[in-house]
């Protein structure tokens, strides 16, 4: 039974026109189980009835950098920092597929939950943290992969030689905390936009590819320094994937000013995210 | 001590038509109109609920519900009536957090837990066990208060061993019993229940009704959605009454259910024509009067399926010596003919010539042989048992309430076109082989 002084302080108001900027997060933190409980789902859904399981969240990157190295390396002759192809082509997907993918998940959190929505009522919020906490696993898969590359050039290749691991790892969790902030301020306002204006979905992927090829995943920063240098720069999720490079492969450009700025985009996005995602959500189900 | 659940002036405003199909192109649109000082043709819904006080509701929106206002005591179970479109959904989904309410304010003073439809986010790809963990999560419930309840709920939902089975393998009754088990074992200080009843069979039916009957018993506070007149009766202390989105009464089951049911089927208790020329009939036969009534005179609203019914009909015969019948034919609501009465046992004037003038025929139908609903009656004016010489289609119309005396636990629908209540007996036999050698030897008994 719930009873006792903490059931009775337990109060819910609901009025018209609530304010902009109250977060419920004590809501968040009494549903913080569904959020374990959807991460599993995910995880056991998603590959319950494949053969190869999990062992696809190793296979697309890899097959997607065996692509890469054969058309930008190969055929096209983009340069990769002096670093091996593939190390190059997985460290930048490794970063850049978490950051796609949980901004593409949380885009859909209305158009995708509209059934569920209507029924239940649990902090609309539950659904885009479990697109990114879910992720992480394909990050840690994929991690795993690339120490596997990695230990495979260092110990077998001459071109492997001078490859390094230092203490930069520890930046690691820090760099996905930053890109999941980044994913979900950019989901949540297209997830609140396409709930009003559903045109907008189609639109979501045709964003992240445009916006992938001025990231530099196939390319490094320093092959952008002639032309539009200042375009991939201010790109928030440049310094992310550069970062992310160094800490693993010890190859990128790191300015503090491009980096401070990218946090800074990255906050903003994520509360103002918050913010019009919370106002969507209370009147989202009239709409479907 | 304050109510647990508050509603004050609650209204909620919808746009009709083209809902969701908001384009880019619309909302381009009407910015363009906007710059170049044309009227706006759809303004939002806030701007649309203050403009509707001064200038009148627009013509492309309505309000589901308005000004709904009401305070529920802990413990109180609230039933929730009212046809389809009436708001009863409406104010759910407000009170359960799924939509906000375009004016006014809902206060809920405890844990709240809304049953829309059992099996929210259940996954076909998830064992029933893990679908337990995930459909009580979003329902509102700790994973250790689960855990804690699981054996319970196991139990209860009677899937067995199919419990680490996913559940797109389950038929669709235990699918809807493992559904409903979770719910059932919710154990918030609000619950909102919305048509549950509606799904399974008889059998589960009569067990959610009975685990609501047992949750309310606990002393939790109940909002029970319900068509269901017979449950809202037996299960509700009090009853809200929606229509057009307004409340027409709050108050005890026993009042507002009868009000509710007679507004949907208008009675005619009677009709009475005083004068002759104006009256329905022809150059042979006119009406008077007609009139249904509880045979000990009590209200039209007070009559269940035990009251006996008294039927009256005066009418003028206009032919001297004619021979004349009346004949009724009663109809369910569902336009079943449920039967048709002919005066076969009346002693006075059967089969004789009637003489001009002013006659009374009164007949009664016993208790405890209609079934609850709604009944219209039909009246045939007969000539020489062949002819029928005049009609009135709907003469009087009626309702007769359910008698919850009568039964039991069992609250849902009870099937059939009357509801008599019939003798019975039962004997016990003996028990075992002292039964068997009672019974005749040989199979000559079955012939």
């Amino acid at each position: 039974m719930v009873n006792g002084p903490a059931a009775r302080s337990h109060e819910v108001r609901i009025r018209a026109n609530r304010s902009w900027f109250r977060i419920d997060w004590r809501a968040l933190v009494e549903f913080r189980d569904l959020l374990v409980l959807l991460v599993r789902r995910n995880f056991v859904v998603r590959y319950k009835q494949t053969v190869l399981g999990p062992a696809w969240f190793i296979l697309g990157p890899v097959l997607t950098t065996l692509v890469f190295t054969v058309v930008f390396g190969r055929i096209a002759g983009i340069p990769t920092d002096g670093l091996p192809p593939v190390l190059f082509y997985l460290c930048g997907l490794v970063g850049w597929n978490y950051f796609a993918g949980t901004m593409q998940e949380s885009a859909s959190t209305f158009v995708a939950n509209a059934s569920l929505f209507g029924k239940v009522y649990f902090p609309r919020l539950i659904v885009p943290l479990t697109a990114a906490v879910s992720n992480l696993f394909a990050v840690a898969l994929q991690v795993g992969t690339l120490a596997a590359f990695w230990l495979y050039f260092r110990l077998a290749t001459p071109a492997g030689a001078d490859l390094r691991v230092g203490p930069e790892l520890i930046v690691i969790p820090l760099l996905l905390l930053h890109a999941a902030a980044l994913a979900l301020g950019v989901g949540l306002w297209i997830a609140s936009c396409t709930a009003k204006y559903r045109d907008l979905a189609h639109v979501t992927p045709l964003l992240i590819q445009l916006w992938m090829y001025g990231t530099p995943v196939i390319y490094p920063l320093s092959a952008a320094r002639e032309h539009y240098f200042w375009l991939v720069a201010l790109n928030p999720m440049t310094p992310i994937v550069e970062a992310f490079r160094y800490a693993l492969l010890g190859h990128g450009i790191v300015e503090p000013a491009y980096y401070g700025l990218s946090v800074a985009v990255s906050a903003v996005a994520l509360l103002s995210g918050i913010m019009v995602f919370q106002k969507t959500e209370r009147t989202f189900i009239d709409t479907v | 001590m304050k109510p647990i659940v508050e509603v004050q002036g609650l209204s909620k405003l919808y746009r009709l038509g083209v809902i969701g199909s908001t384009t880019l192109r619309d909302a381009v649109e009407r910015m363009w109109a906007r710059v170049r000082g044309r009227p706006v043709a759809v303004s939002r819904l806030a701007a649309l609920a203050s403009l509707e006080g001064r200038r009148g509701p627009r013509p492309n929106t309505f309000w589901a519900i308005r000004d709904v206002s009401f305070s529920l005591e802990r413990g109180t179970i609230l039933g929730l009536i009212g046809s389809n479109g009436a708001g009863k959904s409406t104010v759910l989904k407000i009170l359960s957090q799924i939509t906000d309410p375009t004016e006014g304010e809902a206060t809920i003073r405890g844990r709240i837990a809304s049953l829309l439809e059992v099996g929210t986010g259940f996954h076909p790809e998830l064992t029933g066990r893990e679908n337990i963990f995930l459909n009580g999560a979003m329902l509102g419930m700790r994973r250790l208060e689960i855990r804690d309840r699981l054996e319970e709920i196991i139990a209860f939902s009677e899937v067995g061993e199919f419990i680490d089975t996913p559940v797109k393998r389950y038929s669709s009754g235990m699918y809807v019993r493992l559904a409903f088990a979770v719910a059932a074992h919710l154990e918030p200080e609000v619950l909102v229940v919305d048509e549950v009843l509606a799904v399974g069979d008889a059998a589960f039916q009569k067990k959610c009704l009975g685990k609501i009957g047992d949750v309310a018993r606990a002393g939790r506070t109940i909002l029970f959605v319900s068509h269901n007149m017979t449950a809202v009766q037996s299960l509700c202390d009090r009853v809200l009454w929606l229509r057009q989105g307004r409340v027409v009464d709050d108050g005890p089951a026993a009042r507002v259910v009868p009000r509710y049911l007679a507004s949907a089927q208008p009675s005619v208790a009677e009709r009475l024509w005083d004068d002759a020329a104006g009256a329905p009939g022809n150059e042979k036969v006119r009406l008077r009067r007609a009139r249904v009534g509880a045979e000990d005179g009590s209200a039209p609203e007070a009559i269940t399926t035990r009251t006996p019914l008294r039927l009256e009909f005066e009418y003028w015969n206009l032919q001297p010596g004619a021979h004349l019948n009346l004949s009724l034919h009663v109809y369910n609501e569902r336009g079943i003919l449920v039967f048709n009465a002919l005066p076969v046992n009346e002693a006075v004037w059967q089969g004789r010539p009637l003489p001009v003038g002013l006659f009374r025929d009164v007949c009664r139908i016993p208790g405890d042989l209609l079934n609850d609903g709604g009944y219209r009656i039909e009246l045939l004016v007969v000539q020489d048992e062949g002819t029928v010489i005049c009609r009135y289609d709907d003469i009087l119309a009626f309702h007769v309430h359910d008698s919850v005396e009568m039964r039991g636990a069992w609250y849902g629908d009870w099937d059939g076109v009357v509801r008599p209540t019939l003798e019975w007996t039962t004997e016990y036999l003996g028990a075992g082989d002292e039964a068997g050698a009672a019974r005749p030897s040989g199979t000559s008994a079955i012939r």
